[in-house]
């Protein structure tokens, strides 16, 4: 972003309470989240008939009906029709994606306001029919005579009746998400215990957030669910050692086994948006500035194949590489922010980003640094929780993080600094900095 | 919300045959529509100087004006005014008598009967007592109206009202006028209302009273409440609906629909004046209306009482009224022309078996506005209670039914009020040019038997 550019302001944020897949929200679409966070939104700050400038929006699971989701959220929300929007989707990194999309729009004068949503369902995952099935009636479609139709019919066959089901595995390397995951915490020695307790940590710390009311002003119930339902306050150590590993179980002659449901994010629905402007757009309608959005950077790695000298990157480590790039172009040290939002994705994805920045030869050889990045005051870590504990509908966590982020830093004060790091599948990642208001 | 099968059967010829009485079916008010449906008959008693404003009142708002119960065409009248506030005597109040007597046979169903009576000792300001040189007959004389409106009340029929204006001789009375002629005040009978001097700005547009004003409501996601944020709306208000955080998925809607803004607040929060302050500061720059409607009920026999049902209905009923007015006087976010109205119940006037802490915390918010009503006097704001009886909503329609149709018929339209009722009864208060009334309790009951 040129340094001449203004700066967009987060003026705030909405979002429903996640719940837990097949829960609270198994009846809802994401058309039904999105439209309902939407209105959250524009309950909290009088939007009502308001054009804004756009809506950027998107998920990671959808319908084909859900084509220009986005804008037909829009539609269904008490926002003007006139409004206009568009979809995006970069896997995990679509929420952040969005929120930096409409601030570069509002940086650049293209806008005057904007608001970047998510939303995500896995109780309401697209399940299509499966592609021999499908190319039979493409075919009938193509069919001009009897003959034709009949010669196409006759090609059903009953295994056709299974269907497609979307697949939380990369299409490169047939391994799950997890399975990656394991990969990395293991080459980087990420140990149980240090997972568990950095879950318990988001537990507590979301818990205790909603203790004093932080998320009063970010959450809308919905639904019949007034808080996020994967939330254990009563969260422990003990509790969580008793899980049995799920993923890592073949590697590493066994000590791979290390990730289990408790430092794994489950499978989650949800939505959330971010309300951003010009500081002119947000006085003129009498609303706060919580933070402004600093920079941005996406970064991804080979996660198939590796080079020459190195082997595959893990596929949820580009954060690893995204963040240096992001401070050295804005002169800032990784210990001169206040906050790290680093999303939890799997308590050993934060793990081993953090081992990887402290690690000199990695440093050296991989980022091209002369010296680590170097620890962070893990006092300043998640400090309302992460995903561990809300639950991460894919698309909607980047909202999420925003506005929380954003309120923190303006309790903080001005001047205040905090980074955004979310992984994502296909080897990407989303960074950011924003700056207290 | 209303579901009342009784009165809605009683509107059949055949079943009125039986003998059920009709049960009226109460105007209300629906916007452009007329202040009255046909003529006002206006009559004065004495010198009284308000017959006048009154009369020009009604001929702003297009509504012929008739001057002697004999004269005109003999056909219905849709109000009935008369400015006693001339009277001292005995001889003055049979001349009352004489002009309301033929005046209610003309009164039309759904009718107002509306009395503007002196003060007792009109050498007194509303908050003070009789003074010793008080004229003794002209005291009498002035109490007498109280027991003549409300037993008028009783006998008007077919959704009509009676309700008296106890008038300063400075008093601004014509937003006071306006509300009890027209279909807002529906379910308010019986009752007696003081209204003083005040520096008073008649809204431009009689339609939108509230335009320009920010209001603040608790307890706005549903029920009551929920009226009240949609009627402060219509009337032109920017509405603040507030409400606990878990209550935010219909306190958005109601918000929206409102075209204002929710604010998710549990109003017992150590902070929550605090937050509600800074809010209305930093997104209004100040609060006109704020308007105390949060409350919940906790019945338990007094025998069976706990502390925790105890402090629970008082901290919601009646602290967080304290501490939030306590903080409003204290900052300068409530305008010169402000105005907290808070919502009490006919159960603390008359108490209710099983409620001893929620009259207790609803008697409390009665005290508090009479203690209030001077010091917010000082900077030209006001403060009164609105006391509903039997509300048509949620918690009513889960009552036993032999409770239920107890409750809705022992008043004098008998049948329940709406939600609306009280939210009309809110924005006459909340109006600028209400600035007369203050440390008022005003039923909205349908003059309930309870607490008359």
């Amino acid at each position: 972003m040129p340094k001449t550019a203004r700066r967009a302001a987060v003026i705030g944020g909405n979002r429903i309470p996640f719940a837990r897949a097949n829960g609270a929200y198994a009846q809802a679409s994401n058309r039904d989240m999105l439209i309902a966070t939407l209105d959250g939104l524009v309950a909290r700050f009088g939007l009502a008939g308001l054009r804004i400038g756009e809506v950027a929006g998107g998920a990671v699971l959808k319908h084909s009906r859900d084509r220009d989701l986005t804008r037909e959220s829009v539609l269904g929300s008490r926002l003007s029709p006139t409004t206009p929007a568009y979809d995006v989707q970069q896997a995990c990194g679509t929420g952040l994606e969005t929120a930096i999309l409409v601030a570069n729009k509002i940086a650049l004068g293209q806008i005057e306001s904007g608001i970047a949503a998510g939303v995500d369902t896995a109780s309401d995952a697209p399940v299509a029919v499966n592609d021999d099935f499908r190319r039979v009636l493409m075919q009938l479609n193509r069919a001009r005579s009897l003959g034709d139709r009949l010669r196409a019919v006759a090609g059903i066959r009953p295994g056709q009746i299974v269907p497609e089901i979307p697949q939380n595995a990369e299409p490169r390397t047939g391994l799950s998400m997890g399975e990656h995951m394991a990969l990395t915490a293991l080459q980087w020695k990420i140990s149980r215990e240090a997972q568990d307790e950095l879950a318990v940590a988001s537990h507590h710390n979301l818990a205790a957030a909603y203790d004093r009311g932080f998320f009063d002003d970010l959450v809308t119930p919905y639904l019949g669910l007034t808080r996020d339902a994967n939330l254990r306050p009563d969260s422990s150590v003990e509790k969580l050692a008793k899980l049995k590993p799920v993923f890592g179980k073949g590697i590493g002659d066994g000590t791979g086994a290390t990730m289990t449901a408790g430092n794994s994010t489950p499978l989650t629905d949800g939505a959330s948006a971010v309300l951003l402007g010009s500081d002119g757009w947000a006085a003129e309608h009498k609303l706060p500035v919580l933070a402004h959005v600093v920079d941005a950077e996406t970064a991804a790695v080979d996660f198939v194949h590796g080079s020459d000298t190195h082997g595959p990157d893990g596929l949820l480590t580009a954060p690893v590489f995204a963040v240096p790039r992001l401070l050295e172009r804005n002169g800032l040290t990784l210990q001169d922010l206040d906050y790290y939002e680093i999303h939890e994705a799997f308590a050993s994805t934060v793990l081993a980003t953090l081992a990887a920045w402290e690690d000199p030869a990695f440093a050296k050889e991989r980022l091209g640094l002369d010296a680590p990045l170097g620890p962070i005051d893990r006092s300043k870590l998640n400090v309302n929780g992460s995903s561990l504990a809300t639950g991460h509908p894919f698309a909607a966590t980047g909202g999420r993080i925003v506005a929380s982020l954003a309120k923190q830093l303006h309790e903080k004060g001005p001047g205040s600094r905090g980074l955004i790091s979310i992984c994502a599948a296909e080897g990407q990642g989303v960074v950011a900095i924003l700056e207290g208001a | 919300m209303s579901n009342d099968t009784l009165r809605d059967l009683s509107q059949n010829p055949l079943v009125q045959r039986l003998g059920v009485p009709r049960i009226p079916v109460l105007r209300r008010h629906s916007p452009g529509a007329p202040l009255l449906t046909g003529p006002a008959l206006v009559g004065v008693i004495g010198a009284g100087a308000f017959a006048e404003p009154v009369r020009a009142l009604l001929e702003d708002a297009a509504v012929e004006v008739i001057a002697s119960p004999d004269a005109g065409d003999e056909g219905k009248v849709a109000a009935v005014v008369l400015d006693a506030t001339a009277a001292r005597t005995l001889d003055d109040l049979a001349a009352v008598q004489q002009f309301l007597t033929p005046a209610v046979k003309r009164l039309a169903p759904g009718g107002r009967l509306l009395v503007l009576s002196p003060e007792s000792d009109p050498s007194e300001g509303p908050l003070a007592g009789p003074s010793i040189d008080t004229d003794v007959e002209a005291a009498a004389v002035a109490q007498a109206f109280d027991g003549l409106i409300r037993s008028a009340g009783k006998e008007v029929r077919a959704g009509a009202t009676a309700n008296l204006l106890v008038v300063s001789p400075d008093a601004a009375i014509g937003s006071s006028v306006r509300f009890f002629l027209s279909a807002r005040s529906t379910y308010v009978d019986g009752q007696v209302v003081h209204v003083g001097p005040a520096t008073v700005e008649e809204p431009a547009d009689v339609e939108h009273p509230l335009a320009g004003r920010v209001a603040v409501v608790t307890g706005a996601a549903r029920g009551i409440g929920a009226a009240i944020a949609a009627t402060l709306a219509r009337d032109g208000a920017t509405v603040v609906a507030v409400d606990i955080p878990a209550a935010g998925e219909s306190l958005a809607r109601v918000a929206n629909q409102a075209g204002g803004t929710a604010l998710q607040l549990d109003i017992t929060a150590p902070d929550a004046a605090q937050r509600l302050i800074a809010h209305v500061q930093e997104r209004h720059g100040h609060v006109d209306l704020v308007v105390h409607n949060a409350g919940i009920t906790r019945d338990k026999l007094l025998a069976n009482m706990d502390a925790d049902r105890w402090n629970a209905v008082m901290a919601v009923n009646l602290r967080s009224q304290l501490t939030i007015n306590a903080a409003l006087l204290e900052s300068d976010v409530l305008s010169d022309s402000g105005r907290i109205v808070c919502v009490a119940s006919t159960s603390g006037i008359a108490g209710n078996r099983g409620q001893t802490n929620y009259a207790a915390s609803k008697a409390g918010v009665i005290g508090m506005v009479r203690a209030l009503a001077p010091k917010l006097a000082e900077r030209g704001a006001t403060i009164n209670a609105i006391a509903p009886g039997f509300i048509e909503t949620e918690m009513t329609a889960t009552m036993p039914l032999g409770t239920r149709e107890a409750g809705r018929r022992i008043n004098s339209l008998r049948q329940g009020g709406l939600p609306v009722d009280v939210a009309e009864t809110v924005g006459w208060l909340g109006q600028a040019a209400s600035g007369g009334v203050t440390g008022q309790v005003v039923r909205v009951c349908g003059q309930s038997l309870l607490g008359a």
